[in-house]
């Protein structure tokens, strides 16, 4: 277990290596650096904007230096000094700004896995025990049709329906919007789910040590959940490396037409309005969530499964 | 590989439950073709595709107005039914025009249809003019309103400049559509290269591809597009930024295509024909795109035909939320855009018909692409 340990750690670091990489490269994508287009957005709007601020800016983030050493001074100052840098859009540090906002994104993304949970379990057994009744069709079809609607679309649909049948508020969170959030984040990953466990349980409910202990007299719901689900339940782990990322990336669709006050909304619009600083750390401090995210399901997932951790797959 | 397996077997085993008696002697794509039309909902998705390319084609002709023709009388107006028989019995298409009154109290608009009154409506009418298939100019359209001076005809009803829906509707189609197609085969190319190199070499660098692989598929993609679209200057041409976004769409996608690639290849490098080859003497890029890749190539369409509708939800997200195309452009995800408050939808919920749209295609695609991956291996089972 420890290698295995191990083993992943090395890989996660290169990752996190790399997703701050991309982060920073994305910071610096716009053509010209940021502190010129504030500084013409001010001067365009009549501001007086004070010199020596500007110049202290430009020092602070070596402005002049070559890419890879601003990076360093970025991502030093990240590591060393928990300084993400500024928004000037916002004129407060970077990490106030998420802090605030974290804690209901990582709230909305756990709750929608657990719901994810919840929901495919009992359909994806129950699609596969009885594969080919009328609840199995249903059941498929009502996937089939999640996965092809837009996040967004369903967000509005229901908060319309929301809004015209119950008179919900649309203006302010409230355990309305949040209960939307989940369901709509969570009907893409049901689908998914409940597709895989599906399969995987059918494959499994075909070998033969299935008939041998049916022929053995022993009850059909206890030699389910015995052996076959227990293997079956395999992706439910490993899921968490496919479903957080589109979780985190459809939570910052659902949460901007929701106008839910999460880490989503915050970085469209420092997106939409060139804050690249406040963008970027944003983009990287969702990668590296996701990351340990992934970590943690695969630590999970060996724990479980000695196939895994012995480096059988 | 079943395909190679034709080595092996000269004749494979008749289908068992086959009505036909020949099977053995048909070919691979007629063995293909009767599979396919087997599965019922991937004929459905054919059929759907179909329809949609039609209208990627033909978006002007079978759209009554312009993407840019506006009445700014008609603020939201209401979807009209079209009418085959009027009051006194008589025959002819036609809608009944609005009458638009306004709420003396809230200032809110109302239209009412004037169930006395017709406009009428032809078939193969003149209207505004364009170029069919982008060569031949005319000025025919499968409907419209007969005389042009007449009042407008919205039959699923006009957004907030008073443009028609449902010609916005079918001309975005072009875009949206187009977009997904692009983007794939971008990505497809990016997948098979490297894939193809990743599962034919195998070994170190196969170990080295596959973790930047998983790197890109670990990061959540939806901020890394938006980062990256919101990265296009805005003042850029419409041209431009549509190249652009699928670019960036495809640079995201093309990881999953990737990995399918590297799999297929990595079971097909066993083979005999391929030692065949390089027995032979031909070279690494030889063996790869001209020995193995042609019998990937159905598998190959059936992936990518999958890959299409991601690509599409993420041009509509993209563009829902004003990182994607913007006006002029007209793709499904810029006229969701005008429905993005819930006061707007509650005025007018018929600006969510091309979110309808959107569900069609990608569900058409979908079972269009399962249909083709069992297919592509017709001799399983």
């Amino acid at each position: 277990m420890a290698r295995y340990v191990l083993k992943r750690l090395l890989y996660v670091i290169p990752t996190l290596l790399l997703i701050s990489l991309v982060s920073f490269a994305i910071i610096q994508l716009p053509p010209g650096d940021f502190l010129s287009s504030y500084v013409a957005n001010l001067s365009a709007q009549g501001d007086q904007v004070d010199p020596a601020m500007i110049e202290g800016l430009r020092q602070r983030y070596g402005l002049d230096d070559p890419f890879l050493v601003q990076y360093w001074t970025w991502i030093s100052g990240i590591l060393f000094a928990g300084d993400f840098g500024f928004s000037l859009e916002w004129q407060m540090p970077v990490w106030d700004l998420v802090w605030e906002r974290l804690p209901l994104t990582i709230a909305i993304a756990g709750a929608s896995t657990v719901l994810v949970w919840l929901i495919s379990l009992p359909i994806g057994v129950y699609s596969a025990v009885r594969q080919y009744s009328i609840g199995d069709y249903v059941a498929t079809t009502v996937g089939f049709l999640g996965l092809a609607t837009p996040n967004f679309l369903l967000a509005l649909v229901m908060m319309w329906l929301g809004f015209t049948w119950f008179g919900m508020s649309v203006s302010q969170v409230n355990p309305g919007t949040l209960l939307i959030a989940m369901v709509v984040l969570g009907t893409a990953g049901t689908a998914s789910l409940i597709r895989i466990l599906r399969a995987n349980l059918l494959d499994e409910l075909k070998k033969p040590y299935v008939v041998a202990a049916r022929a053995q007299g022993l009850s059909e719901g206890k030699l389910l959940v015995k052996y076959p689900l227990r293997v079956a339940l395999n992706p439910f782990f490993s899921t968490i490396g496919w479903l957080l990322p589109s979780l985190i990336g459809g939570e910052v669709i659902v949460s901007t037409v929701l106008n839910i006050n999460t880490t989503g909304p915050l970085m469209l619009n420092a997106l939409l309005s060139q804050d690249m600083y406040l963008a970027g750390s944003i983009i990287m401090i969702l990668g590296v969530l996701t990351v340990i995210g992934t970590f943690v399901s695969d630590l999970a997932l060996a724990w479980l499964d000695p196939r895994v951790r012995l480096g059988f797959s | 590989m079943a395909q190679a397996s034709l080595i092996d077997t000269p004749a494979p085993e008749p289908v068992a439950t086959a009505p036909s008696r020949q099977a053995g002697q048909l070919s691979q794509t007629a063995l293909m073709w009767r599979r396919f039309r087997k599965h019922k909902l991937a004929m459905l998705g054919l059929i759907g595709t179909g329809f949609l390319l039609v209208v990627v084609l033909f978006g002007e002709f079978l759209a009554p107005y312009s993407t840019t023709h506006y009445d700014s009388d008609y603020t939201y107006a209401p979807p009209q039914a079209l009418q085959l028989v009027d009051q006194e019995g008589q025959w002819g298409l036609h809608v009944h025009p609005l009458v638009m009154e306004q709420d003396p109290d809230t200032f809110a608009l109302e239209f009412t249809p004037d169930e006395s009154d017709k406009v009428e409506v032809g078939l193969f009418v003149r209207g505004v003019e364009y170029e069919l298939l982008g060569v031949i100019p005319t000025d025919r359209h499968l409907i419209g309103p007969v005389d042009s001076e007449a009042p407008p005809m919205y039959l699923l009803g006009a957004d907030r400049n008073g443009r028609d829906v449902l010609s916005r509707l079918l001309l975005g189609t072009r875009v949206s559509m187009t977009i997904g197609l692009l983007g794939v085969v971008i990505s497809l190319v990016l997948g098979v290269i490297i894939g193809g190199i990743s599962g034919f070499l195998g070994g170190r660098t196969d170990m080295v591809i596959q973790r930047i692989v998983e790197f890109f598929m670990s990061i959540p993609t939806m901020p890394l597009w938006l980062g990256l679209a919101a990265a296009i200057p805005r003042d850029w041409s419409p041209e431009t930024r549509y190249l652009l976004i699928t670019v960036v769409l495809s640079f995201v996608g093309w990881t999953g295509l990737a990995r399918e690639v590297r799999g297929r290849f990595m079971s097909l490098r066993e083979e005999q024909f391929v030692m065949a080859a390089r027995l032979d003497g031909a070279g690494r890029g030889n063996i790869m795109f001209k020995e193995m890749l042609p019998s990937l190539a159905s598998h190959l369409i059936a992936t990518a035909t999958l890959a299409v509708p991601t690509m599409i939800l993420s041009e509509t997200s993209l563009s829902f939320l004003g990182l994607g195309l913007q006006a002029p452009t007209v793709s499904w995800g810029v006229l969701l855009q005008e429905a993005q408050q819930i006061r707007v939808i509650d005025t007018a919920p018929w600006l969510l018909i091309p979110g309808l749209a959107v569900v069609v295609a990608v569900l058409a695609l979908n079972f269009l692409g399962d249909g083709l991956r069992d297919a592509a291996d017709p001799y399983k089972r």
